[in-house]
């Protein structure tokens, strides 16, 4: 699946071209036409490769993010750590800083998200039976995003004019504006390599952290390590194309209905099937209205808010 | 039953205090492998944090004294060594994800999994058999979600027989249990201290540790504590004062029982 979408982003476009030629520029052959081989290299391939890698990192984030909370509802974007990301990076680039600096604003607003509404979510070993902790959890996360939407339209309205156009995407979410493809695959292979030593554990997590603990699980040292991938995940994704949302949602929920809760499958599993995703819907973006551009943010949130809302209501009807 | 092995969880001078309260007051308890300790008290005595103290899962409130397990202080093991030798069953799971009974079950096997090691043949027969044990074995492909609260109890049990340790800290295992699985559950931990393990389960009916239990921690919620075998401790003028309700005791032919007044 993830194959296919590729062949269909790098296939449409603006200027048509057909899947055969497509794969005879990417084999290199000389008889593809200089202008079509330019437009698949230096155009589509480097914004599909770094939509799949957003994708897959926000399907991380997410999966990782509602094991730690015990909670299928439990998303970066949802819960402000998406935001944290966009706040980090705007200041960064309100005070004029250099590129390397805007990625290290996004990791720390998304580190400092991320244990905000983990701390403020989550009971302790002893307490995490606490009535209501679920819905605590939701509401600072929800909360978080708000204060975080908010900050980063204050920084907008700020900002100087010449600046605006740049900063509109960390708000919606873009990958038209995408940096650097290899930043999110370089976080993205590194998140896989830092948590699938712990797929097992985590399962364990999953069931709670007092069963977690009494099965010899290092529970603090396994929440760090998974909050930690998520939050820089989050960031790499942010500081590539801005705040989207409902990938890391929506990604790992319906993996899980296909093919269950174990870790061990469910990480590689939702990655893959994120990236396809959002590799879906950015292609999408950038074709039903060509030669306009959509933002991809606001084409996911299209799709992923009627989706979020079903799945909701099963939830509600279905047990 | 050799009852002079050696003690698996022990207590020395053990004072265990939440919010300026104490629970229990430089306590000395041993509890060796055949033995199967019943810890009882009433609602708030510190029977759950008491026991997940002594499996080394809990920081809530103050303590001085020392407790061990397996001979040495639970932090001074490293976690999972210390899990393939003792078992705790919590008093409540909440089910965040759907999982098969099987799949809950084989996560008791975690500690002895070495990191990219997948479930083997013999976890999954451990398993089957644990499952078989606590009556589940047809449901092991079922939904836990789909489970009533006495059955998921049930399945956390299996995934203790799974773990199969030596010590078994178990908090109210029968709290969600039918008359019948009641009985069922405690002649499983009987059986299990018959084979040589230490067990030590905190319940609330008096009667049901009286018939099944080897000996009885009785905390009275004060700091208060008795500890020894059933005959020794389960009297009705001291449950009378540690309830505040007189009991007297029926008997039976062989068997007593203790009924309010």
């Amino acid at each position: 699946m993830a194959l296919a979408a590729f062949a269909f982003a790098l296939s449409v476009g603006s200027v048509p071209t057909d899947v055969a030629q497509v794969v005879a520029a990417l084999l290199g052959h000389a008889s593809v036409a200089g202008d079509v081989a330019d437009i698949v290299f230096g155009l589509r391939l480097p914004r599909a490769l770094a939509a799949f890698a957003v994708g897959a990192l926000l399907a991380l984030a997410g999966v990782l993010m509602q094991t730690l909370m015990r909670n299928a509802l439990a998303d970066p974007y949802l819960l402000g750590v998406s935001g944290g990301a966009a706040v980090g990076a705007l200041m960064a680039i309100l005070a004029g800083a250099a590129a390397v600096v805007v990625h290290v604003g996004a990791g720390v607003g998304a580190l400092l998200a991320a244990s905000f509404v983990l701390s403020l979510g989550r009971g302790g070993l002893d307490d995490e039976f606490a009535p209501g902790a679920g819905q605590r959890l939701l509401l600072s996360g929800v909360a978080l995003a708000s204060v975080t939407g908010a900050v980063v339209a204050l920084i907008l309205s700020v900002a100087p004019e010449a600046q605006l156009r740049g900063m509109l995407f960390w708000l919606i979410g873009d990958l038209a504006g995408a940096g650097d493809w290899r930043l999110p695959w370089l976080a993205l292979l590194a998140a896989l390599l830092a948590i699938t030593p712990q797929a097992r554990a985590l399962n364990v997590l999953a069931r709670g952290e007092l069963i977690a603990a009494s099965l010899g699980v290092n529970v603090r040292r396994l929440r760090l390590t998974a909050l930690t991938v998520a939050a820089l995940g989050t960031a790499a994704a942010v500081a590539t194309a801005g705040t989207i949302g409902f990938v890391g949602l929506i990604a790992p929920h319906m993996v899980r209905l296909a093919i269950g809760n174990d870790q061990r499958i469910l990480l590689p599993a939702a990655a893959l099937f994120g990236g396809a995703l959002l590799l879906l819907a950015d292609t999408l973006a950038r074709t039903v209205a060509a030669p306009m551009q959509l933002p991809t943010g606001a084409l996911m949130a299209l799709i992923g808010a009627p989706i979020l809302l079903a799945l909701l209501w099963k939830r509600e009807h279905g047990h | 039953m050799d009852t002079r092995s050696t003690a698996m969880i022990t207590a020395h001078r053990f004072t265990l205090s939440v919010a300026g309260r104490a629970l229990v007051d430089a306590l000395d308890w041993q509890v060796r492998g055949g033995e199967f300790w019943c810890v009882l008290g009433p609602n708030g005595a510190g029977k759950t944090t008491l026991l997940r103290r002594i499996a080394g899962l809990s920081a809530v409130g103050s303590a001085t004294g020392i407790t061990r397990c397996m001979e040495r202080p639970p932090a001074e093991w490293d976690p999972r060594q210390l899990a393939q030798m003792r078992g705790f069953m919590a008093q409540h799971v909440v089910d965040a994800f759907d999982a098969s009974v099987l799949e809950t079950v084989l996560l008791g096997r975690h500690p002895h999994l070495d990191r990219w090691q997948w479930e083997r043949d013999t976890d999954a027969s451990l398993a089957l058999n644990a499952l078989h044990q606590v009556g589940l074995a047809d449901s092991a492909l079922r939904n836990v979600r789909s489970l009533s609260g006495g059955e998921r109890q049930r399945v956390a049990l299996a995934a203790l027989l799974a773990q199969a340790p030596r010590a078994f800290l178990l908090d109210e295992p029968t709290s969600h249990q039918d008359f019948h699985f009641q009985r069922h559950v405690l002649k499983i931990l009987t059986g299990l201290a018959r084979t040589g393990a230490a067990v030590i389960a905190a319940v609330h009916d008096i009667n049901l540790a009286a018939a099944a239990a080897t000996h009885v921690l009785l905390l009275d919620g004060h700091g208060g504590a008795t500890a020894g075998t059933v005959d020794e401790v389960l009297t009705a003028d001291r449950l009378g004062q540690v309830f505040g309700h007189a009991m007297e005791r029926l008997e039976r032919g062989k068997r007593s029982w203790f009924v309010p007044t």
